[in-house]
């Protein structure tokens, strides 16, 4: 990390010195206060440091569209996780009708098999980087129609789901919180690389 | 309720195999070849003037040799009244569809063709509703099983959804909900309120 490597300095020194890189500082306070000052001096001008995956993670988690796909009841909760009291536009979500501009979709609802040949093409259509979050007893399991003819037991038989968020329906509260989870997940997960 | 009652009964008394008042509500039992002479009659008449279908369904007795009941709810508006009338039919039956007497049994009609196999005669447009599009079989019908004989899944090799036979991990169970405080049978285990003791005074 870094683009100045630390060496050989007096701590609490900022001077314009070529810097020798012959006996790096072990980390400790040493270190610290000369990278504290470099950067101190860098962004005194004008420049941020930052890993270009932190980077990357943060824009993305920072700023999820979700696609939304509310099927049934669980859409309502979601409507409300996005009014005015649960707000989900201050975490940067702001919803897409669309799958080609969004990051997740949350899958609200319950599953038929009718609709599962249309889900797995909505989430095709979405472009990588792409999540799924799975909303309600219904999309996680099969919910309250487990044991119906008509219900895919799961959207995760027809898509592969990040985060699973428990309830029926749950809380506005508690999408956000799952949100939040997902948010965790892709500060943690996600890399640049092609996968 | 009375006047309707009657003029009813002087309507389509004979051509009708019952009429009754069951649970407050007046029901009309006809047979299958009266059927839309019955709801003509009853919809036409100004007195009556029963205009409105509110629903169409189909009720299944599997015991019974003729084993759908075919239900009609029907509304008049003008008297405020409520009027039920049943046909019944078997399974390979052919009911005349009221389509052409009101708009609203359309759909209904499509749907209790998807839910039971009833066929309509005479509907424009007799396709499935509410089912998938290549579902076999009338699921409310009592020999239908509850989860039904496939289920879905996203295949990876073949990239789409494909439909397999169904295989439940946990089989349904069915509890019984009964609160103790009403399902309660006495006596209890432990429970000694019948017979003498001696209670050590306060």
């Amino acid at each position: 990390m870094g683009i100045i490597d630390p060496s050989k300095h007096e701590p609490g020194a900022v001077s314009a010195t070529p810097l020798s890189a012959d006996m790096p500082i072990p980390p400790g306070p040493d270190q610290d206060a000369i990278l504290a000052a470099v950067g101190d001096e860098i962004a005194n001008r004008g420049f941020v440091i930052a890993k270009a995956d932190k980077l990357f993670n943060w824009a993305r988690s920072g700023s999820l569209w979700p696609m939304t796909f509310g099927l049934a009841c669980c859409a309502v909760e979601m409507m409300h996780s996005a009014a005015s009291r649960y707000d989900m536009d201050r975490y940067g979500m702001l919803f897409r009708p669309s799958p080609r501009q969004s990051d997740v979709m949350i899958v609200a609802g319950t599953l038929t098999n009718k609709m599962a040949p249309a889900l797995r093409r909505v989430y095709d259509q979405m472009p990588e980087p792409r999540w799924v979050l799975s909303m309600g007893s219904c999309a996680n399991g099969g919910g309250y129609y487990h044991y119906s003819y008509a219900v895919v037991r799961g959207c995760d038989r027809i898509v592969p789901v990040d985060v699973y968020v428990p309830g029926c329906p749950p809380t506005a509260e508690a999408l956000i919180y799952g949100l939040l989870q997902l948010q965790k997940k892709i500060r943690r997960t996600a890399t640049i690389a092609r996968t | 309720m009375n006047d309707f009652h009657d003029r009813l009964t002087k309507l389509v008394g004979h051509q009708c195999q019952a009429i009754e008042m069951k649970g407050g509500e007046l029901v009309l039992h006809v047979a299958l070849a009266d059927l839309v002479s019955v709801l003509k009659a009853v919809r036409d008449d100004t007195e009556l003037a029963v205009t409105q279908l509110s629903d169409l369904t189909a009720v299944d007795f599997p015991e019974r040799p003729e084993r759908f009941d075919v239900v009609y709810q029907m509304l008049s508006v003008n008297n405020n009244m409520r009027l039920r009338i049943i046909t019944r039919a078997d399974e390979g039956d052919i009911v005349p569809s009221v389509i052409g007497l009101f708009r609203s049994a359309d759909w209904a009609e499509r749907e209790v063709w998807d839910m039971f196999g009833i066929y309509f005669s005479g509907h424009p447009d007799m396709r499935r509703l509410l089912t998938d599009y290549g579902f076999e079989g009338h699921p409310l019908r009592k020999d239908f099983p509850l989860t039904g004989y496939v289920e879905v899944r996203y295949s990876d090799t073949e990239r789409r959804v494909v439909y397999e036979p169904v295989h439940l991990n946990q089989e349904y169970r069915d509890f019984d909900f009964l609160s103790p405080w009403e399902g309660m049978q006495l006596p209890q285990v432990g429970d000694d309120s019948d017979t003498d003791e001696e209670q050590a005074g306060a």
